[in-house]
């Protein structure tokens, strides 16, 4: 498969907040303003790539050399959340600028399942090291791009009569599963 | 089992190792007291504040660009804690609200299609928006994507919704809004806005002499909610029972719907909805500001000096109302007499704006019992003097001194005194009683004679009744009471017998001639036309001023300087400020106008109690910029309305006249429910240039 394909695929195809359902809470929590929309995705985007690298490397030279691939979702949790809060404390020396834009949403993605999905999914398909980094890449990209897409539906339905039963997060959820089914529509591209 | 234990226990080791080493390497030493500013804050990072985050907002406090109560969310607590740790004066900050200005519009025609993207501000680049009215809200709710706390929404009616209890007043809103619809501000500064040339206003707002906002509350009583048309009355008049009931309503006057057909009955609406509170037994809650720690002194407890210390101790001031009279309400109390105006509802009233916490002296008299030094040594801050007229004008002709010669104010506040049980000074009643005069208060003497039984009462005035200054409906009243009217008849002289009491009044007969500088035609005396009226009352009701008595004890002090006008009123240079030329004095109502109507009064006590805060904050005494003061926005009153069905207006229930002229008793009667919210669809919502046509 070439990488072309495979962004394709993490991207729209196997959508990681629209096909895999991965990521719920940012994805509805994050999404009611598009400002904070793009700082998620930008975040994630960041955080996904290293999170993806790092957890490749674990995966592959520790836990199959010595037979520990049962221990995946423990070291892989400990992992990501060690390196999140060392990134943080990276950026707040080295690079403050990023560190005062992406600051607040760092934390919320220590564990977020849709960073521990993606790395999961990378070992899974038994990525090669680049195809990984790729993969991790597209499926933020795809994160970022829902969860956009979302929050801009959202901000419009706030000036819709919705029935005060449906209000905010229920309306929300019919809204996801209608733009899941649009992205239902690539499926088998690839 | 093993491995697993080895490999989880040096990933644990590996992990703290590089955390710990790189919280060294990278450390960044930040002041302790951001995170504990940071832990103090709402932690929403909503940016109400204007910093982005809660943390670069905590920094700001620290490095002292931000105030204690930068927090928007956290409220006065949290504002305490801070200041707390940074060992400052939290200060008195009083809250923000955003607020909903636009009162109609959405009726006014559309100047075209718009297919472009749902934003007010992309539809106000296209020729300022869709429609006609160029200062109406557009609807697309700019603002309700721009507040972060879901304080507004879109109501039913289209229009932007704002709940109070969300609200921050972080001003988003107010910067998001294209046409200035929104407005972030605090209850002060709401309580002294002053009607502007720019503002949205429909006729009968700008022409009320105390401002409020009338289409407002004619909406609130159709759509059922009396408490909200009550508290939006008392944003501008605390005594909406007395107006209700005593009001000449001007306003109705330049309604449009009075242009086609006949006016709102503004003022019996205003009364509906006062009766409602009222009867409800229960005064609803009104808010004031800190305590700004600022004293005033109010002289005089009438409808302008009430309204004035209503509005100060609103505004956080301290207020110490004095009254030389035994009870509050000056001459709404002792003028006006019962029937008009029961004392048990002036009470009520008085009782809800005395809640607010305002001390009061009654029983001393300024310039008797004490001065306006007294009040300088006693560390007042500001005076307001609202003394009212209470000196009636005399004739200036033979035997107006005779027994049985009264003047109105002094037979009305003797009567009303003796009603009230504050004394016992019985004035006898005759059987052939004369007033002279063609004023309020000569009709208020008639109309109280005849209740307390005099046989034939004559009211004697100089010009004819077109000319009157009294209020028509009660002109009427008094004539379905039987009152004799003698017009265009000067009194001459007062005849006697030789006990010196009063038997005859003659008079010449007039003619009307050129008019003069108040617009109405002058009387001339008709020469040899001198008439004897047998007569054994008389009261004088030619007019009042101010009793300036207690200037001439200040001869030779520093409050002579304290400048009068040559008709004894007190002269503020300019009656927009109401700032006399010692600039801690300030004054309106009677005592500044010369008798004039209540709520005129009223509207002063609010622009004199706006000046008053100027001064005591510090800022300078200015006129309102764009001030549209008695005067109307040029264009707005049109000479003809289109579409209008007619509809009659509601009628004034009414006690009969054969029980009510034997009885004290309140004479007219509040609008039932149900005509009260038909009389309210009559309202055409008018704004500037838009108004409902369709409900109407």
């Amino acid at each position: 498969m070439g990488y072309f394909e495979l962004i394709i695929a993490c991207i729209f195809v196997n959508n990681i907040l629209l096909a895999q359902f991965l990521g719920n809470c940012p994805f509805l929590g994050t999404s009611k303003k598009m400002e904070t929309a793009m700082g998620m995705s930008m975040a994630v985007i960041f955080v996904m790539v290293l999170a993806g690298a790092i957890t490749w490397i674990v995966y592959t030279y520790i836990l199959v050399r010595y037979d520990l691939v049962y221990l995946r979702t423990i070291a892989f949790i400990v992992v990501i959340a060690s390196l999140v809060q060392f990134v943080e404390m990276f950026l707040k020396k080295s690079i403050p600028a990023l560190y005062a834009g992406l600051g607040i949403f760092l934390p919320l993605i220590t564990t977020n399942c849709a960073v521990m999905g993606a790395c999961v999914l990378n070992v899974d398909k038994e990525y090669t090291f680049v195809q990984a980094l790729v993969a991790s890449f597209a499926y933020a990209v795809g994160f970022g791009l829902a969860l956009v897409l979302f929050a801009g539906v959202r901000e419009r339905i706030l000036l819709a009569r919705v029935p005060k039963p449906l209000q905010d997060t229920s309306i929300g959820l019919v809204t996801a599963g209608i733009i899941a089914l649009a992205f239902y529509t690539f499926k088998g591209m690839v | 089992m093993i491995e697993a234990l080895l490999f989880m226990l040096s990933i644990g080791v590996v992990c703290g190792a590089v955390l710990s080493i790189a919280s060294k390497v990278f450390y960044v030493y930040e002041d302790p007291r951001i995170s504990e500013i940071e832990g103090l804050t709402a932690a929403a990072n909503c940016g109400g504040c204007g910093y982005t985050g809660c943390g670069a907002a905590a920094a700001a406090v620290v490095e002292g660009e931000a105030a204690p109560s930068v927090c928007v969310v956290a409220g006065t607590e949290a504002a305490i804690g801070i200041a707390a740790v940074m060992g400052l004066d939290p200060g008195t900050a009083e809250p923000l609200k955003s607020i909903n200005e636009c009162l109609g519009g959405n009726r006014a025609d559309d100047k075209f299609t718009y297919m472009g993207i749902p934003s007010c501000r992309g539809m106000d680049a296209l020729y300022g928006g869709k429609r006609v009215c160029s200062v109406g809200c557009i609807g697309f709710g700019d603002c309700v994507k721009a507040c972060k706390f879901d304080a507004i929404c879109i109501a039913s009616n289209g229009y932007p919704e704002i709940d109070e209890s969300k609200c921050v007043g972080c001003g988003a809103c107010e910067t998001a809004c294209p046409k200035n619809i929104i407005q972030v501000k605090t209850m002060s500064e709401r309580l002294l806005h002053f009607n502007q040339e720019d503002d949205a206003l429909a006729p009968c707002r700008q022409t009320c002499p105390a401002e409020i906002d009338i289409p407002q509350y004619i909406r609130q009583i159709k759509n059922h909610d009396y408490a909200g048309a009550v508290n939006t009355i008392r944003e501008r008049n605390p005594f909406l029972l007395s107006c209700g009931r005593v009001c000449p309503h001007p306003c109705e006057d330049v309604c449009r719907r009075g242009v086609e057909d006949e006016a709102v009955s503004i003022n019996q609406l205003k009364r509906f909805a006062a009766d409602y509170e009222m009867n409800s037994g229960q005064h609803l809650p009104i808010s004031c500001a800190p305590d700004t720690g600022k004293r005033v002194a109010v002289i005089g407890g009438g409808p302008a000096g009430l309204s004035c210390a209503y509005f100060l101790r609103r505004l956080g001031h301290s207020v110490m109302l004095f009254d030389m009279m035994p009870r509050l309400g000056g001459m709404i109390r002792y003028g006006i007499p019962e029937y008009r105006l029961p004392k048990k509802v002036l009470e009520w009233e008085i009782d809800g704006i005395l809640n607010l916490g305002i001390e009061t002296r009654t029983n001393v008299k300024l310039g008797e019992d004490f001065d306006l030094s007294s009040l300088v040594a006693a560390g007042y801050d500001a005076i307001f003097l609202g003394i009212g007229a209470w000196k009636d004008y005399s004739l200036r002709i033979d035997g107006e001194n005779l027994d049985g010669c009264y003047t109105g104010i002094d037979f009305l506040t003797t009567f009303a005194t003796t009603q009230q049980g504050d004394g016992n000074k019985h004035i006898p009643i005759g059987c052939k009683c004369v007033v002279i005069g063609g004023g309020n208060t000569a009709i208020d003497c008639v109309r109280t004679l005849v209740r307390l039984g005099a046989e034939e009462v004559t009211i004697v005035y100089r010009r004819t009744r077109k000319e009157m200054p009294a209020n028509r409906v009660e002109i009427e009243a008094a004539e379905h009471e039987g009152v004799k009217f003698h017009f265009l008849a000067a009194p001459n002289r007062v005849m006697g017998d030789e006990n010196g009491k009063a038997t005859g009044l003659e008079y010449l007969k007039m003619e009307l001639g050129e008019p003069d500088d108040s617009g109405r035609r002058r009387p001339v005396p008709i020469e040899g036309s001198e008439t004897v009226l047998d007569i054994d009352m008389l009261i004088t009701a030619i007019g009042q001023g101010p009793d300036i008595a207690f200037k001439e004890k200040e001869e030779g002090r520093r409050f002579a300087d304290l400048q009068t006008t040559r008709w004894d009123t007190i002269d503020s240079a300019d009656p927009e400020t109401l700032q006399t030329n010692i600039p801690y004095i300030f004054t309106c109502g009677d005592a500044a106008t010369g008798a004039s109507l209540v709520v005129e009064g009223i509207g002063g006590g609010r622009r004199a109690a706006r000046s008053i805060h100027l001064y005591l904050t510090g800022q300078p005494v200015k006129p309102v910029p764009n001030s549209i003061f008695e005067r109307n926005i040029p264009g707005t009153i049109f000479d003809s309305v289109e579409g209008i069905h007619q509809k009659p207006r509601a009628r004034m229930p009414e006690m009969p006249v054969a029980e009510r002229i034997k009885t004290f008793e309140e004479a007219d009667l509040v609008l039932q429910e149900k005509d009260a919210l038909k009389e309210s669809e009559r309202c055409l919502d008018c704004c500037r240039i838009c108004y409902n046509k369709d409900a109407a």
